[in-house]
């Protein structure tokens, strides 16, 4: 154990890089997920059969009331040792965590649709609208301009909650820079410290646009 | 899966659920007073106060808790000389940081949202800014904070299983430990059982959060009501800002 040495900074880099594309790879695909599924359950929420909001406002508060570690543990042991062993950490992991992350996206979603007046439900029921119409035309373009920053907000999140998937061998950044001190007895404290400044240095920017983003949408009165 | 086995371990979970509400409670201890301090100082007109606070509170929030915990670990004993006895407290430390700053938003947020025309009354009686601070600006920002903060405590109390990955023995580390026992043929029961202890904790924090609300908002007179089993509204429509 010694100071901080740049030889190993520059050592260490391409394997924090590579790591950090691994991330940016989980966020990608995690994060469809989250957009997607999330969307799809606040809508069922709103237009399914009684029996399938119960059981899936219970299943989502579930997940979102238990922790990611655990999920991601839970169901790497379910599908190494009775699903299939095949399947890789890094789709397993991904959809643990965009599944994950759709449990909060869907509450924004459902708080963006509670916001929509009134007003805009009774007007397409006067004009007899099909239920396709109603939401195409009416609900979504209002409700996704109103969740809109909230869930690029816990995308950003999710961005920062990858480094959990190094537990089942995704193979980002906590994971390279603990590879790297198994095989060099060295760097903990270049490695921790590029992956912190390479999550703050791609995460800032973002949040950044997302508040902006929010400010113009409550500006503009729609 | 025998699941004899899984209810005859029940007992050797003890301890590691206390260590997992002493990390969660004394992290979220840490992070309301991180909270407010920040938040008090973000919501300062004097650019020399707000300024560092702001850096402290984008640092702590653009860079992963996850990362923040093993540097705490990890990195900060090689770094500053900093060694603690026991990895428990690096973990309280980093959750509680990285969730105040969180918090801070929530805190500076509630202080916004208080009528101009409170502090307008407050300056017209001549109040110190201690005062103003004491009397009329903090009791009607609180009731409003809770919520959002309620929401945060549930995610502290989430991120409490990380600790287990830097060696401390809780709910988490237990059931690997234990399930991982005759080659794991009981993993997936235990980390099962330690899902429904971590809901059973975060339904325990609602509950109480909820209360602490209804008796916030009684003591300036007005009613709650919190829709159950939802995200609270604040941070639904935020996301995690």
């Amino acid at each position: 154990m010694n100071e901080w040495n740049n030889e190993i900074v520059v050592e260490i880099f391409p394997a924090m890089w590579q790591g950090f594309i691994v991330v940016l790879q989980v966020t990608l695909v995690a994060g469809l997920i989250a957009v997607l599924l999330g969307l799809l359950v606040a809508v069922g929420l709103r237009i399914g059969p009684p029996w399938l909001r119960r059981v899936l406002s219970a299943v989502f508060q579930f997940i979102r009331n238990t922790p990611l570690l655990v999920q991601v543990l839970f169901v790497w042991t379910a599908t190494s040792y009775y699903i299939n062993p095949e399947w890789s950490a890094f789709a397993v992991g991904s959809a643990v965590l965009g599944v994950h992350y759709a449990s909060y996206t869907m509450e924004s979603y459902r708080a963006g649709i509670e916001a929509i007046p009134v007003g805009q439900w009774e007007a397409a029921t006067a004009l007899s609208l099909p239920t396709h119409r109603v939401w195409g035309a009416i609900v979504l373009p209002q409700m996704l301009r109103r969740s809109a920053a909230a869930v690029a907000n816990w995308i950003i999140a999710m961005f920062k909650e990858v480094p959990t998937l190094f537990v089942i061998g995704v193979l980002e950044m906590i994971a390279q820079a603990q590879k790297y001190q198994g095989q060099h007895y060295d760097g903990a404290v270049e490695g921790y410290t590029i992956a912190g400044i390479l999550f703050l240095a791609a995460s800032y920017p973002v949040a950044v646009a997302a508040r902006r983003l929010e400010n113009r949408l409550a500006k503009s009165n729609f | 899966m025998d699941f004899q086995e899984v209810v005859d371990s029940l007992p050797r979970y003890a301890e590691p659920l206390l260590v997992t509400v002493q990390v969660t409670l004394a992290s979220a201890a840490l992070a309301l007073v991180v909270a407010f301090a920040l938040g008090l100082m973000t919501s300062s007109k004097r650019l020399a106060v707000r300024t560092p606070a702001r850096a402290f509170v984008e640092f702590f929030r653009g860079s992963s808790v996850v990362v923040q915990l093993f540097w705490f670990a990890f990195a900060m004993p090689v770094v500053l000389g900093i060694q603690f006895d026991y990895a428990i407290i690096a973990g309280i430390i980093a959750l509680g940081l990285n969730y105040g700053a969180y918090c801070s938003e929530v805190v500076r947020g509630a202080i916004a949202a208080v009528p101009p025309g409170q502090l307008e009354a407050s300056l017209a009686v001549n109040f110190t800014p201690f005062q103003r601070l004491r009397l009329v600006v903090l009791p009607q920002a609180w009731p409003e904070m809770i919520p959002s903060l309620c929401a945060f405590a549930i995610m502290l109390l989430k991120a409490s299983a990380l600790v287990s990955l830097i060696s401390v023995t809780d709910l988490t580390a237990m059931a690997g430990l234990i399930g991982g026992q005759n080659g794991g043929q009981n993993l997936l029961a235990h980390y099962g059982l330690i899902l429904v202890i971590y809901f059973v904790l975060a339904w325990l924090i609602w509950t109480g959060m909820r209360a602490l609300e209804r008796r916030a908002k009684r003591g300036i007179g007005i009613d709650a009501k919190p829709v159950k089993g939802r995200l609270t509204p604040a941070v639904a429509e935020k996301g995690l800002a």
